[in-house]
């Protein structure tokens, strides 16, 4: 089995937590969307860590979960402190930015 | 190589549990399935020589990351249940395209290109050794400066989720303080029928001062005329100042 | 005393300051020490005259340099001053009626609370004047022009409690404003010209401009003249002028600042030398006013208002001469020394009588005030027989001349001109006899709380003075042509020139329409009884008491198109150029709004876009890739 399958596996996983974000109004649920995204982006590394023969690929994923689990903290602080102001946490409630 | 099973029980057992991303209406089960997702992955990092990257992906998405996201889910409301019907005009098919395109559109991008796969008699496999001397040689200014974004944001969101408190914290000498002031009874109320002789719920207790306490006596019994005054229970030199 | 002629602006100027400043301590003193600022100046001018006197003939001119005043580029104006027999006379003209005519408002004024502030304006306008004729470039003039024109239309409403009275002083604001403009071209033309303002370089470099330019800086300075000396077309402030206090009257709009225009265009005369054009629009512009002021003068019952008609006619004598060239400059100005004193004189007992009347000024409400009011009487029966020429007083003298000097030419121009001037004469003659009679003979028409009596001596004695000049100075100045010799050095010297005319025929026949005119105001207003309401009167007479109609003919002209031009202005401002920038702005505004719509405010939205914007990565890498 090429290795290239696995990147082909995160390109529709990609468009899947793409597809999420895009439709859920859910900020959790968005949010896990992203970090589906950052998965799918992590695979495509690995596997190409795989067939370069080469760790740098891992390395990077590595990083990547680095700094996705630091968003990850950030980011549900945030959707706390949105909850806590508006008792809600759709995506599509605050608007104020409207132009 | 890799199994050609397993790849495809990994796809399934990746691109299944995720499009509940897209289906599912409560928000616990979406997290459950993308643990099942994150599983999956660690999977496939294993069967790619990256063992490290796997039990990281575990320790870190499983156990950290989607845990810290069901707790939030629990502090937000396990029950919020998200209803499917669009708002945004359009946004549907936005979606569908936008989303759809860029899979597709990679898809056949990848498929077209052709690699040649490193196949070695002893593979490169990425164990905690080896990713160590990359991590900790090559990267280590990388991994320094994660590290203080790690602690950055930690204390970010100790920050954003902290609620000041505006007002200092009142003591209990205070609240009592402010009780009196306010012209509560120093005392406590007591029960009724305290120095009862019979069914003494119907006799109003004494204050300290030997005055009875009407309001120690049911409202009801006062409305139906079973009370009684006391005042038999009083000193006889003190009897005219007591009043029902 | 010449290098002291800085004193004759500097004086009057800070007397006039402090009185203003001093505030209400001041009031006690403060009409004498106007008199005696302005009469300071009268001692200095006369010092000047004798030591200018004691000089040769050629050397009479002298030139006091103050300070470089404007450096700016290639213009470049020194503040200095020109001390000639020109400027000299009308300093001693304007300081000498000054004074005098200071002396009668310390009487005339006495009742006023603002009579401090009357004065610090009254030598206001003394230092303004002054600083007019003495300059020595046109920009340093045009400062004393505007100084004159501040103090006039201040005294002018110096009764402004009146709206009426306000209203005259902001018309003759304005439109002395007008006349301004015509001096500023003249200045910008004159610069364009020689590059410089100073009199010596401009009046001396006149012979060389070709004959169009001067012909414009001559227009321009004609337009200048006209709204300061009340000239046709811009004589309509003059009468309105007479709101202010009499003595205002006589110093400002009769004896001083309204000849002003005069000196310019004598002062101007190498340029009006070279531009024929340019001097037989002044000559007409001259005849057109004589005729008019005396026109108007023949129906005004307002004693002010007649007289004020005469100025206008008188200074239209004057600039009629201005215009005749040469010939024309030495009479113009010895008519306005001459007029000066009898119209000031004139003025002076008009106020006598206003005193005496309770400030009446209907002549229908006079009548027999030579009994009640000896002094007055002959004061001004001296100035009345000077303008109309009587010999052997004043006006005979002067004004004589000018009608000889009109009647010099060839063609058509000595017929017009010398008949308009001729015809003005008996017309004078009509209308002053016409208020003296009305005036001082006849039966009392008084009202009955009026009962007139002679004023003091402070206001008769400045009267009896200028009756006096009116009497002789004519014929002092004119015997041996003196005046005329001693403006030689300004106005360069002339030979003598025959009119079309004989001289005797001249003199007689305006004597003698002099007499008819005369006789017939005694027939109409001596003789016979004045109604003391005015009846309807032909249709000339209600021309000419509504002044020839000059404001409805103005307000037709000017205001009502210009009041038109600027709506149809302002619409076009609207409509146009505000449109088209409002419409620019409306036109982005709204693009702006369609690009409003893209910041939806949804989260999803932007998303959308970011991974719109990745699609079309994507694309372009898998066709490229094709």
């Amino acid at each position: 089995m090429n290795p290239m399958n696995f990147v082909i596996l995160a390109a529709i996983l990609f468009s899947i937590g793409a597809s999420a974000v895009l439709l859920r109004r859910n900020a959790i649920v968005a949010f896990m969307g992203v970090e589906l995204m950052l998965n799918a982006a992590n695979l495509a590394l690995v596997a190409f860590s795989r067939l370069h023969g080469q760790l740098e690929g891992q390395v990077m994923a590595f990083f990547v979960m680095v700094v996705a689990a630091a968003e990850v903290v950030v980011g549900l602080a945030l959707i706390i402190a949105v909850f806590r102001a508006r008792t809600n946490i759709s995506l599509d409630e605050p608007a104020e930015l409207r132009g | 190589m890799v199994n050609d099973v397993l790849f495809w029980v990994i796809a399934a057992v990746t691109v299944i549990p995720a499009t509940s991303l897209l289906f599912a209406r409560k928000a616990v089960h979406i997290a459950m399935s993308i643990v099942m997702v994150m599983v999956g992955l660690a999977t496939a990092y294993v069967a790619l020589e990256a063992p490290f990257l796997g039990i990281v992906q575990i320790v870190v998405y499983t156990g950290a990351v989607m845990m810290l996201f069901l707790f939030v889910l629990m502090l937000v409301g396990v029950d919020q249940r998200e209803e499917l019907k669009e708002t945004l005009k359009g946004q549907r098919w936005i979606a569908f395209f936008a989303a759809g395109g860029i899979g597709t559109l990679l898809v056949v991008q990848i498929s077209r290109v052709t690699m040649p796969v490193y196949r070695p008699d002893n593979p490169l496999v990425g164990e905690p050794d080896v990713i160590a001397v990359v991590l900790f040689g090559k990267y280590v200014l990388v991994m320094e400066v994660l590290g203080a974004l790690l602690i950055i944001a930690a204390v970010g969101a100790l920050v954003l989720t902290h609620v000041p408190r505006l007002t200092p914290r009142q003591t209990q000498n205070e609240r009592a303080r402010a009780r009196v002031l306010a012209g509560a009874n120093p005392v406590n109320k007591p029960m009724p029928g305290v120095y009862a002789r019979h069914n003494a719920l119907d006799v109003p207790a004494l204050d300290p001062e030997g005055k009875p306490i009407p309001e120690s006596i049911s409202r009801v019994l006062k409305a139906r005329g079973q009370t009684r005054d006391g005042k038999e229970f009083l000193p006889p030199s003190k009897s005219e100042g007591i009043e029902q | 005393m010449l290098s002291l002629t800085w004193a004759l602006i500097a004086v009057p100027l800070a007397s006039a300051l402090v009185l203003l400043l001093v505030g209400k301590r001041g009031d006690s003193w403060a009409p004498w020490a106007g008199v005696g600022a302005s009469g300071a100046t009268f001692v200095v001018g006369l010092g000047a005259y004798i030591e200018l006197l004691s000089r040769d003939a050629s050397d009479r001119s002298h030139h006091q340099h103050l300070f470089a005043w404007i450096t700016g580029g290639e213009l470049k104006v020194d503040a200095g001053l020109l001390v000639d027999p020109l400027s000299l006379t009308f300093v001693l003209l304007v300081s000498m009626v000054g004074t005098l005519i200071h002396v009668y408002s310390v009487a005339y004024m006495a009742e006023d609370k603002n009579r401090r502030i009357f004065f610090a304006y009254l030598n206001l306008f003394i230092a303004a004047m002054l600083l007019l004729v003495l300059a020595d470039s046109f920009l340093l003039l045009f400062v004393g022009w505007e100084g004159v024109g501040l103090a006039s239309y201040l005294l002018i409403g110096f009764w402004n409690y009146k709206p009426e009275y306000a209203t005259a002083a902001k018309k003759a604001f304005v439109v002395n404003r007008i006349g301004d403009i015509g001096l500023i071209v003249a200045m910008g033309l004159m610069f364009a010209a020689f590059g410089a303002l100073d009199f010596e370089t401009v009046l001396g470099g006149a012979a060389g401009a070709s004959e169009a330019t001067l012909t414009g800086i001559g227009l321009m300075l004609l337009l200048a003249a006209t709204g300061k000396s009340a000239q046709f077309p811009l004589q309509s402030w003059l009468g309105d002028a007479m709101a202010g206090p009499t003595p205002v009257s006589a110093l400002i709009h009769a004896a001083t600042m309204v000849t002003a225009g005069i000196y310019l265009i004598v002062r101007s005369a190498a340029i009006f030398n070279g531009a024929p054009t340019a001097q037989l629009v002044v000559a007409a512009v001259g005849a057109i006013t004589l005729i008019m002021g005396a026109v108007i003068g023949m129906a005004k019952d307002d004693i002010k208002k007649a007289l004020a008609a005469s100025t206008m006619s008188q200074i239209g004598y004057m600039m009629l001469a201005a215009g005749l060239g040469p010939i024309g400059y030495a009479f113009a100005i010895f008519h306005l020394v001459t007029h000066g004193f009898f119209k000031a004189g004139m003025f002076l007992g008009a106020g006598s009588v206003m005193h005496a009347m309770k400030d009446q000024v209907d002549m229908r409400r006079f009548g027999a005030l030579r009994g009640a009011m000896t002094i007055t009487w002959v004061t001004f029966g001296v100035g009345w027989l000077a303008i109309l020429g009587v010999p052997p007083f004043s006006g005979f003298h002067s004004k004589d001349k000018i009608i000889e000097a009109a009647f010099v030419g060839e063609g058509w121009q000595p017929w017009i001109f010398g008949g308009a001037a001729l015809i003005g004469a008996g017309l004078t003659a009509f209308y002053m006899s016409r208020l003296f009679f009305m005036t001082f003979h006849g039966k009392a028409r008084w009202t009955d709380d009026q009962h007139p009596h002679e004023s003091s001596w402070l206001m008769t004695v400045p009267m009896i003075i200028l009756a006096v000049g009116s009497a002789f100075l004519g014929l002092i100045l004119a015997s041996g042509d003196r005046f005329a010799t001693w403006l030689e050095p300004v106005t360069g010297h002339v030979e003598h020139h025959d009119p079309v005319l004989s001289i005797p025929v001249i003199i007689g026949a305006t004597l003698l329409l002099v007499a008819l005119g005369a006789f017939a105001a005694w027939r109409l207003y001596g003789a016979r009884e004045v109604v003391p309401v005015a009846t309807q009167g032909s249709l000339a007479t209600i021309a000419a008491r509504n002044d020839l109609f000059q404001d409805q003919i103005n307000e037709a002209l000017y205001q009502r198109p210009g009041q038109h031009v600027t709506r149809m202005l302002v619409f076009a401002d609207a409509a146009v150029v505000d449109g088209a920038v409002n419409k620019q702005a409306a036109g982005f505004l709204k693009w702006g709004e369609s690009w409003r719509r893209l910041q939806t405010g949804y989260v999803r939205s932007y998303v959308g876009t970011i991974l719109g914007g990745l699609l079309i990565v994507l694309l372009i890498v898998v066709l490229g890739g094709l």
